[in-house]
């Protein structure tokens, strides 16, 4: 177990980068604390891969420094820093038994046999491979090498950190939700700090106690899932976390300097009253719709600016930006609207058994707690 | 449902390749099996004379110490090139340019006609001008493969290692190459020795192509004729004729048509029985 610390990291798979499009990881620094559980999120390319394999030292960093608990392991390779690491496609000895399999990086290090033989025994457990122990390797199906993979990077009790590289690609559904629950059960049980990649949403927000989001080899945002869902810091952290991504829309400062859409003012709910749940109940301030941000903004560099609110944010009221409907979507339990005000496309997610007005007079505002002025992408606070 | 529809018609379609088959290695085959069984005194006549002839070739001392010879070949070649061929294609560069350049020397011996070779190495062999005969004996080795059956045979092994190991390599480089960075990154973070990395990950994804390595080298050098007669010519003495150029001597110029067919078919079934049974060992653990 061990904190890790990475000082201006920066990586280029370039022997000599001219353009910042040779860098897969732009200058970055981070602090993970022991036995933390995180997720490293972002679009494929966006240099999460290169990230985590230099943190367990397969790659070395054009730039910067790794620390593991103070030390610096720069220069060390996988073994000298004692690390476990998982890969996104199943990585097993055709030649020996699944049992071999899980023993080899003990054997390696030259543990006790008994000891080996209990780990590996409890790892299998865990993962539900007791059965399959004499078998040979190959010849099981993906799933099985799999957790054949899993079961390696966890055999280990003293590693410093556990990385995983979207281990449950090739995972079926159905087991993809139980081997998750397993780790984070791990994790739990045994304290790893686990560090683990992925581009989906919903398995780095269930699995991580804090998230990294990264996107073109930067971090963009670093926070709890909640913090990532009610404050996104990027217009692209907004759109890629949450399902539908939050709505963007272009501003404008009016000569009051309050900021404005299409010339409207930004239509936000009276906070004072309680968050709507039938049309109309809310009714809008426009007067009292300062925005929280709108001060600051005052100060803040004049680039293009934008209103961000998530779907799950926007209201019916009766005053507001008016809309008309383009689309429904029930997705189940809620119902997903396109809206349009313009040209512009305002998504709005409703309980499934609210009636909708009437689609004369349908007005729309935002709740000014959930929403957000970006300026060049990056939040105005 | 069974949706396939017969037409009594359609094998005429696989004709054309029946007739081909059997016009270039049926016929010829069993041309060979007829011989093997009659006694000819000329004018076309012929006599049933059973199984004499394969009598004969086996209890000849001629034909055993002609195996015997062709088999410690075939050992000995295969022991060198199949390690060697491995071992140059794990040392091999795996991207920049020094990849082109090793692929384009490997390939080179490849591509030279086997009597050239043969002749290449007539002439280099030679004591008294070659490069390598004299180089040899200038080192204080009383080298002369003309008339040392010794040196005869060293050279002959040379020759054949120059000539096929590339062969092996370029299998096992493709093979090496079509591994995953995952399995060594693995075997690094699994704390793998590179003796683990060559015996787990690198041999056993190599087994399939060096089973066809062994198989077309075993079978190419159990039949090497070409480049050993324009080198040794089965000399000195008999010391190199292994059996194809015992064979080519008795059907060609003894033109003993019987007992060379005998031979010609115990010779066939000697390469179909050993590649049978090592391929069928080799692979019984895939078919479990």
């Amino acid at each position: 177990m061990a904190a890790i610390e990475l000082q201006g990291l920066a990586h280029s798979y370039a022997a000599h980068p001219s353009t910042d499009a040779d860098w897969a990881l732009r200058e970055l620094d981070l602090r993970w604390r022991e036995g933390g559980a995180y997720a490293l999120l972002g679009p494929s390319g966006c240099g999460k891969t290169t990230l985590l394999n230099i943190i367990s030292g397969l790659l070395h960093p054009s730039r910067g420094k790794v620390f593991f608990d103070g030390r610096d392991v720069t220069p060390c390779e996988p073994r000298e820093r004692n690390i476990a690491q998982v890969f996104q496609f199943p990585v097993v000895y055709d030649t020996m038994s699944v049992y071999d399999n899980l023993a080899f990086p003990l054997r390696n290090r030259g543990v006790r046999r008994e000891e080996v033989d209990a780990r590996v025994r409890a790892v299998a457990g865990a993962l539900g491979l007791q059965s399959s122990l004499d078998n040979r390797a190959r010849g099981l199906t993906a799933d099985a090498k799999q957790k054949i993979s899993l079961g390696r990077g966890l055999v280990r009790t003293d590693v410093a950190a556990i990385l995983f590289d979207e281990p449950l690609t090739v995972i079926d559904p159905h087991l993809k939700w139980r081997l998750r629950s397993e780790l984070k059960a791990l994790h739990q049980k045994h304290g790893f700090t686990m560090i683990y990649v992925t581009h989906d949403q919903t398995e780095a927000l269930t699995f991580a106690d804090e998230v990294v989001v990264m996107n073109e080899g930067r971090v963009v945002q670093i926070g709890t899932p909640a913090q990532l869902f009610d404050r996104p810091q990027h217009v692209f952290v907004g759109h890629f976390i949450g399902s539908p991504g939050m709505n963007l829309l272009p501003a404008e400062r009016g000569p009051d300097s309050e900021l404005r859409i299409e010339g409207r003012r930004v239509p936000l709910l009276d906070r004072a009253q309680p968050l709507p749940t039938a049309p109309g109940s809310g009714g809008a301030s426009q007067t009292a719709g300062s925005m929280r941000a709108a001060g600051a903004l005052k100060d803040a560099a004049a680039g293009s600016l934008q209103i961000g609110v998530r779907p799950e944010h926007v209201r019916f009221a009766d005053v507001g930006l008016p809309v008309q409907l383009d689309r429904m979507v029930d997705a189940g339990h809620v119902r997903i609207l396109d809206l349009l005000h313009g040209a512009h496309r305002i998504k709005m997610v409703v309980p499934e058994e609210q009636v909708l007005p009437p689609a004369t007079e349908l007005r729309i505002a935002f709740d000014p707690h959930y929403t957000h002025v970006y300026a060049d992408g990056w939040l105005v606070s | 449902m069974d949706t396939r529809t017969t037409n009594p018609k359609a094998w005429r379609l696989v004709l054309p390749v029946v007739i081909l088959v059997a016009f270039n290695a049926v016929i010829p085959l069993m041309a060979v099996v007829n011989y093997s069984v009659q006694e000819t005194f000329g004018n076309n006549e012929f006599f049933f004379e059973g199984v004499k002839w394969f009598r004969e070739v086996m209890t000849s001392t001629r034909f055993r110490d002609a195996l015997q010879r062709q088999i410690l070949f075939t050992a000995t070649i295969l022991a060198i090139e199949i390690p060697l061929g491995v071992a140059i294609a794990l040392a091999m560069p795996h991207r920049g340019w020094g990849v082109s350049v090793c692929l384009v020397l490997m390939a080179m011996p490849l591509l030279i006609p086997w009597n050239v070779v043969g002749a290449i190495w007539n002439i280099f062999a030679l004591p008294e001008i070659g490069l390598l005969g004299k180089s040899l004996n200038a080192l204080g080795w009383d080298y002369n493969y003309t008339r040392q059956p010794m040196a005869a045979w060293f050279t002959l092994v040379a020759m054949d290692v120059w000539h096929w190991t590339s062969l092996v390599v370029l299998l096992c480089y493709a093979a090496l190459t079509a591994i995953p960075q995952a399995y060594y990154q693995a075997a690094r973070i699994d704390g793998a020795s590179r003796w683990s990395v060559f015996w787990r990950i690198q041999l056993p994804k190599m087994k399939r192509v060096l089973i066809i390595a062994i198989l077309l080298r075993f079978m190419d050098s159990f039949m090497i004729y070409t480049e050993a007669i324009v080198l040794t010519g089965g000399g000195p003495g008999n010391a190199t004729t292994l059996l194809s150029i015992d064979l080519v001597k008795i059907a060609l110029g003894q033109f003993d048509l019987g007992p060379a067919a005998a031979m010609s078919l115990i010779y066939f079934l000697i390469i179909l029985l050993f590649s049978w049974l090592f391929y069928a060992y080799m692979t019984k653990d895939d078919r479990a």
